[in-house]
């Protein structure tokens, strides 16, 4: 029991990178299929809607990020893991916004692209304005990101 | 949970949808087919825009063939079309109605039956024509008997219309309602509620008696058909008053208008009501809404076109085409 700490940093780690890309999978594949839909009917539209649904990609990648930070951190990459239980659960709150924040944005991000792709398989001409819509939906994986980046960075120097 | 797995069902197809309705006819090219002298220069202007088939030659086969390309698109997307009988329901009654016409017609007449049905309209035919009515479907048999039994002893043409109109507007509302989808549950809804004020209207403007109005108006949940059928043998000014306070109070201002702005009003209900499906990306309503849409339009090229070969003016026309979609 006395690597409990270990136990939770992980944990966070883990469900940062696997709640942000669950939710970028769902966000990517709903968006793929409406992407497809418009691609059988017009083929040069491909460019377009592919950006589209890359967009709700990119919360997996942030989880990635911070689960790859807190390993490094914890002394799992390298180093030696021995942290304190508190540590541990500091470190699994510090991991929980992108954790939550990555899955609900990804998917909400995925329900704005299949939107914005009907409206560029309407009006082809405004690519741009469909772009934006999704893309606000991306400052709360950042504002996510940040924090998780923050706190992670901030316990690391607290003598716990 | 079921709700979101059916909304990703469509995904696919709506957006498929949403790049067909770029094909749709808009308001301005309505207006290009009016200002057309002729309905062969009408049938070139809809040839350029790729309506018909390569054999066609006839408005009628130009139409006929762009409800079977509607048919063909949305099976593309949506393989099972079971979804959309709802749609296909008054398709299935107008052939009965045509097969106990043709049954005690001397020669057949095939032009008069519409293929895109929920059952094959040469069932609907042979089961008429033998008194075999145990072919058809459930809800069919017993209309499809009594209004058979009906014609065959008074020959009133009308009256076998009305008792199948009303079964085809009860079947739409019972479809819709088992849908378990919202859109077509209003468009059941919409679809029976005009069906009932348009044959009030009419009945009014006969002076037709209580238990003629009742033996066509088929239940709903916004219009009380009693209500309305006592304001029918009353007169127009008496359905008027009484629309007025249901949720159509405009057919009431229509109705004062003239008998076209009426009409027209009966079938721009179902297309204003969906009109909201454009902003919608998810589930079965687009998809729905954009074989209604193709409908709409073709009903509207229907109407110019005759209109053309009958050398009516460009502002009777103009009242009677319909609203469009996009």
């Amino acid at each position: 029991m006395e690597n409990l700490g270990l136990f939770f940093a992980l944990a966070g780690a883990a469900l940062s990178a696997g709640l942000a890309g669950c939710g970028s999978a769902v966000g990517v594949g709903i968006a793929g299929q409406a992407a497809s839909g418009v691609v059988t009917q017009e083929p040069n539209m491909f460019s377009k809607v592919l950006v589209l649904q890359l967009l709700p990609g990119t919360q997996g990648i942030y989880g990635l990020l911070i689960a790859f930070i807190t390993l490094t951190q914890i002394g799992i990459m390298g180093g030696s893991p021995d942290i304190s239980l508190l540590k541990g659960l500091l470190y699994f709150a510090a991991c929980f916004p992108m954790a939550i924040g990555g899955l609900i944005s990804a998917i909400a991000q995925g329900k704005c692209s299949v939107a914005a792709i009907g409206l560029v398989a309407k009006r082809p001409d405004q690519f741009g304005k469909a772009m934006i819509f999704p893309a606000m939906v991306e400052t709360y994986a950042i504002l996510a990101l940040l924090i998780s980046i923050l706190a992670i960075f901030g316990i690391q120097g607290l003598a716990l | 949970m079921e709700s979101t797995y059916v909304d990703k069902k469509y995904v696919y197809a709506v957006a498929a949808i949403r790049s067909e309705e770029l094909k749709l006819l808009n308001a301005s090219f309505l207006d290009q087919l009016i200002q057309a002298k002729t309905a062969d220069e009408c049938m070139r202007i809809l040839s350029e825009k790729g309506w018909g088939r390569e054999d066609t030659k006839t408005p009628d086969e130009m139409l006929s063939a762009e409800r079977e390309k509607t048919w063909e698109t949305v099976t593309q997307f949506v393989p099972d079309r079971k979804v959309f009988d709802v749609f296909l329901l008054e398709n299935d009654y107008n052939n009965l109605k045509a097969a106990i016409k043709e049954s005690l017609m001397e020669f057949d007449y095939p032009g008069i039956y519409i293929k895109e049905s929920t059952v094959p309209y040469e069932t609907v035919r042979a089961a008429i024509k033998e008194r075999d009515y145990e072919a058809l479907p459930d809800d069919m048999q017993e209309i499809a008997r009594t209004a058979h039994d009906t014609f065959l002893h008074t020959k009133d043409g009308q009256l076998c219309d009305l008792m199948v109109d009303k079964a085809c507007l009860e079947a739409i509302l019972k479809a819709g309602n088992a849908s378990g989808n919202e859109f077509l549950k209003r468009y059941s809804e919409l679809t029976v509620a005009g069906a009932d004020i348009k044959i009030a209207v009419r009945a009014a403007r006969a002076g037709k008696d209580k238990d003629f109005i009742l033996s066509g108006l088929a239940d709903c949940d916004t219009v009380e058909i009693n209500a309305l059928a006592n304001a029918a043998v009353q007169g127009t000014d008496a359905v008027c008053s009484y629309l007025a306070a249901t949720d159509y109070a405009d057919a009431a201002d229509r109705l004062k208008e003239s008998p076209q702005a009426f009409e027209c009003w009966c079938d721009d209900l179902i297309i204003t009501g969906m009109r909201s499906e454009l902003y919608n990306s998810f589930g079965l309503g687009p998809i729905a809404a954009y074989i209604l849409a193709r409908e709409s339009e073709i009903k509207s090229v229907r109407i110019i076109l005759s209109a053309k070969l009958n050398g009516f003016s460009e502002e009777i026309i103009r009242e009677r085409v319909r609203e469009t979609y996009v």
